[in-house]
């Protein structure tokens, strides 16, 4: 089907010209830095500090305000973004954020507040919280959170701290965690450093977890099972109800990998599924901007029975209508240095009294119909391998391409990148030969998903071995990966 | 729709109808019906962004932003100049994904190798990653590297260290099953035990007394017990005193916050984390290194990424994957503004204004220094009364006093703090204990 309205493209706007390092930048003896005046003795480094310690000036770049600032933005525009274009790289939800919530993250009264100041003094800050941590837990159905956890994987690590904490304190000795083989990364990862053993269990023809097959492995080690639902297959685990009573069955817990998310806000919750412990990345699903790879936040909720382990101290509501600080009393202690990434945290509760709960609704309906649409376009072009209505990610296959013409995945997303789109999430999950998983996100407009459908249909239509030279429109092309680990750089002065 | 789902009803209908389907509802029938939310979601519906900011403001206000803070632990009251607040909020910079496709990330990719220098620099080691959470954290991905390199799983933890990144080292400790040992401070600097076999040994430099720690001695220890010495460091210090690789650290850990980041209310900040090319292969998180393109072309992409965990899986020795790029590239700028002269001129200025802070405090009667280790730009001091008592009269006076310790307060002073204000905080902490 075709869609009316314009189309635009982003990729021509990037820098192609290499940007000196800020080091090559500089010129002996130039700064920007211009000082405040704070009237006091101009002391002497001999006369601050025992001399033996005293080093001599340590060498960093020498440049002007004008030559940093220069630098900087010439650097960004040899940066692709969500502001510059669609960016569908599926498991990441890379929606457009609202530019409200850089300004409440830039609020004085919000950024201008030391963390060790005394709850009396930070009143604004903990009634915030407190408010965010109410409708997190109203949106996956849980019944008390964390907000420390600085990132999904710390999220997930926090989590099977809590489930080993509460397993503890039931007398009993566990020692697997089961995981899907369509999990992410950072699952098994983390289970490993809660100090658990993996164990995988298959997924079955229709793309979901294998209900007999996890049973099989079901017994009284099982200290929980790591689900992300929708799974990144972008597929809603139908059987979820029996997966966890059968779980349940055998004491463990379940946990939920909030990296989905965004598929189900406002239609079903994770709670009311059966999961005990929910991690949410707000980064993806809560209009925390990437930042290029963070910061992000990844609060931890949970059932009752698990609330009095939480992480702590815990910002709550008294009383008397003031907001205080309280550990619970089974805390498995810290998990920040202070009360996680604030100001994020800050920006998604403003991204929530934007949207309201009927505007959340809209996101998980918008997200899913064009991931859906995406499919459904697609069909006859790419393999499609577990072709049944997915949630808001699909995973289509270059196989027939690779097959066909020896164009892979990777040719692929580098040929999109040519067409003015970021690619997707590549040869994940690792079940799919070939995978291309893409994640439209509900910001992007009918116009934007045809573009890109009509590009990764190009894109099939004409492939050819020549696909292996792309990109040539973007600021470098192929980059040599295995140089850079042979003959490791890391820093200007590496370089030979 | 409205809000942020572009769609009109129109093309709703549309696109429905080329899949089959009549209504928004049918595209969630592979949810079961029992657990399909009846009545939607117990949140007020949405408002406009003036609205909304309203509300935040107001909510904002009721936080005290007019205190003077004379307080640190990690988190520091620096000036920020204009030029980085612009530049590093570049939506380019903001609202990019992690660089997976470097062809289209050279921006964020080159920012990081350049923070990645400026941080192995400050920590005298050879290199350094791309940023981990925090300093906390950070402490906690040392301790892991250290125990893997050493094989070892005993930790000596200076009671030096900060007391909430002690709290978090413990916390994970519970999953790795690390054998955490405190050792106590014996006037202001870590008392080492004479006996062990310790793997790591993590010391701060300056300790959260402010004291500056002996690390040639920490290291004479770690090469008696075979342990790596892990130094989490103030990253300003570097400025002025010799770094912690200077004197033999095997890994640099600290918090990067006083480089660009507002205070926050503790988040996000920056981990940094650095150590020597011999571990560069447990190195945590990510590391950008320079390569070229087929052309030829410098350019720069993550590498050593089978150390990762969407790689190794359940053999990854760190689940760490989003970071803290942006808050990096922050520094990196900050970095770059300051420049050699400028971080020298940074770090004397905290030191005057911290010295003269303190000889302003231990004039008063009463007032006592807690430890007579030398400092750099925090100290700590023994008063008559206890500290959260003093932190609650000094804010009425108008200050953040300080952060409260066993049997005193931890004051910090940065370049920010001019001599009308120091007056005026000594005069009012006279005024309070008197």
């Amino acid at each position: 089907m075709t869609i009316a309205g314009g189309r635009a493209t982003s990729i021509p706007l990037m820098g192609r010209d290499e940007e000196p390092t800020i080091f090559e930048l500089s010129a002996p003896g130039r700064s920007a830095a211009r000082f405040r005046d704070q009237d006091l003795p101009e002391w002497s480094a001999h006369e601050l500090v025992p001399a033996d310690l005293v080093s001599e000036p340590l060498h960093l770049s020498e440049a002007s305000e004008r030559d940093v600032v220069g630098h900087f933005t010439r650097l960004s525009h040899r940066q692709y973004s969500v502001d510059l274009g669609a960016y569908p790289l599926g498991s990441c939800t890379m929606k457009y954020n609202p530019k409200l919530c850089d300004d409440v993250a830039s609020l004085p009264g919000l950024a201008n507040v030391h963390p060790a100041a005394p709850a009396h003094l930070t009143q604004g800050w903990l009634e915030l919280l407190v408010g965010l941590g109410d409708a997190l837990c109203e949106v996956t159905g849980m019944k008390a959170i964390t907000l420390q956890p600085p990132a999904g994987a710390a999220g997930e690590l926090t989590g099977l701290l809590l489930m080993r904490a509460w397993h503890e304190a039931q007398g009993r000795q566990r020692t697997k965690v089961i995981i899907p083989d369509s999990a992410h990364g950072t699952n098994p990862a983390s289970v490993t450093l809660g100090g658990y053993d993996t164990v995988t269990v298959p997924s079955d023809e229709r793309g979901l977890v294998d209900l007999e097959a996890l049973k099989a492995v079901l017994d009284e080690d099982v200290a929980g099972i790591m689900l992300t639902n929708p799974n990144t297959l972008g597929l809603f685990e139908e059987e979820i109800v029996e997966i966890a009573a059968a779980v349940h069955e055998v004491g463990g817990l379940l946990y939920y990998d909030g990296a989905n998310l965004n598929a189900i806000l406002g239609v079903t919750r994770p709670g009311d599924m059966g999961f005990d412990i929910v991690h949410m990345n707000l980064h993806k699903t809560f209009a925390v901007p990437h930042g290029g790879g963070g910061p992000g936040a990844g609060p931890v909720a949970v059932s009752e029975r698990l609330a009095a382990y939480l992480p702590g101290p815990v910002p709550v509501r008294t009383g008397d209508g003031t907001y205080a600080w309280s550990t619970p009393e089974r805390s498995i202690g810290r998990v920040h240095g202070w009360h996680g990434n604030t100001l994020a945290l800050a920006r998604a509760w403003s991204y929530i009294l934007l949207n309201g709960g009927d505007g959340l609704r809209r996101v998980a309906e918008g997200a899913v119909l064009n991931a859906n649409w995406v499919r459904e376009q697609l069909r006859g072009h790419y393999d499609i391998p577990f072709d049944r209505p997915n949630m808001h990610e699909c995973v289509v296959s270059a196989r027939n391409l690779k097959k066909a013409h020896g164009v892979k995945a990777l040719d692929v997303a580098k040929r999109l990148l040519e067409e003015g789109f970021h690619s997707p999430t590549v040869y994940f999950p690792l079940i799919v030969e070939e995978a291309l998983m893409i994640e439209p996100t509900e910001t992007e407009s009918p116009q934007t998903v045809a573009a890109l459908v009509e590009a990764l249909i190009r894109i099939a239509e004409g492939a050819s071995e020549a696909d292996r030279e792309a990109p040539r429109t973007t600021p470098v092309r192929r980059v040599d990966e295995a140089r850079a680990a042979r003959q490791l750089i890391p820093t200007f002065d590496a370089r030979p | 729709m409205g809000h942020y789902v572009p769609h009109t009803d129109e093309e709703l209908a549309t696109m429905l109808a080329s899949m089959g389907l009549s209504s928004l509802d049918e595209l969630f029938e592979v949810v079961p019906a029992a657990l399909r939310l009846a009545s939607g979601l117990d949140l007020p519906d949405g408002r406009s962004e003036f609205d909304v900011l309203d509300e935040l403001e107001a909510v904002a206000g009721r936080n005290r932003t007019d205190l003077i803070c004379f307080a640190g632990g990690g988190a520091y009251d620096h000036d920020i100049p204009s030029a980085v607040k612009r530049v590093a909020f570049r939506s380019e910079f903001v609202t990019a994904y992690t660089p997976y496709q470097p062809e289209v990330a050279q921006g964020v990719l080159q920012a990081l190798f350049e923070y990645q220098t400026m941080i192995a620099r400050l920590s005298g080691l050879e290199v350094a990653n791309a940023s981990l959470y925090d300093g906390a954290t950070a402490c906690v991905e040392a301790i892991n590297l250290a125990v893997a390199a050493t094989g070892r799983q005993t930790v000596w933890l200076s009671d030096g260290v900060h007391p909430t990144w002690r709290d978090t080292v413990r916390t994970f400790a519970a999953g790795t099953g690390h054998d955490i040992v405190d050792v106590p401070l014996s006037d202001g600097r870590t008392a080492w035990p004479e006996t062990g076999e310790p793997g790591a040994l993590l010391v701060q430099f300056p300790n959260r007394l402010g004291c500056i720690e002996d690390l040639a001695e920490a290291r004479k220890v770690a090469d008696r017990t075979g342990a790596l010495l892990l130094v989490a460091f103030d990253p300003v210090a570097s400025g002025l005193l010799r770094t912690p690789g200077s004197f033999g650290a095997d890994v640099v850990v600290g918090e990067g916050q006083p480089f660009g980041t507002p205070l926050s209310f503790g988040g996000p900040y920056l981990g940094l984390f650095a150590c020597r090319l011999e571990h560069v292969r447990r190195l945590p998180g990510r590391l950008v290194g320079e390569t070229v393109d087929v052309e030829g072309r410098r350019a720069y992409v993550t590498t050593l990424r089978t150390r990762e965990q969407d790689i190794r899986r359940e053999k990854a020795s760190s689940n760490v994957c989003t970071n803290q790029t942006l808050i990096a590239v922050v520094a990196a700028i900050q970095l770059s503004f300051l420049g050699t002269a400028g971080l020298r001129e940074l770090a004397l200025r905290c030191a005057r204004a911290s010295r003269y802070t303190r000889e302003s405090l231990l004039a008063i009667d009463g007032v006592e220094p807690l430890a007579s280790a030398p400092t750099f730009r925090e100290f700590a001091v023994r008063l008559p009364v206890n500290g959260e008592t003093i932190v609650d009269r000094m804010a009425e006076e108008g200050f953040l006093a300080g952060i409260p310790t066993d049997g005193g307060l931890i004051v910090a002073a940065t370049e920010k703090r001019t001599r009308s204000e120091i007056d005026a905080y000594a005069d009012a902490m006279r005024k309070v204990l008197q």
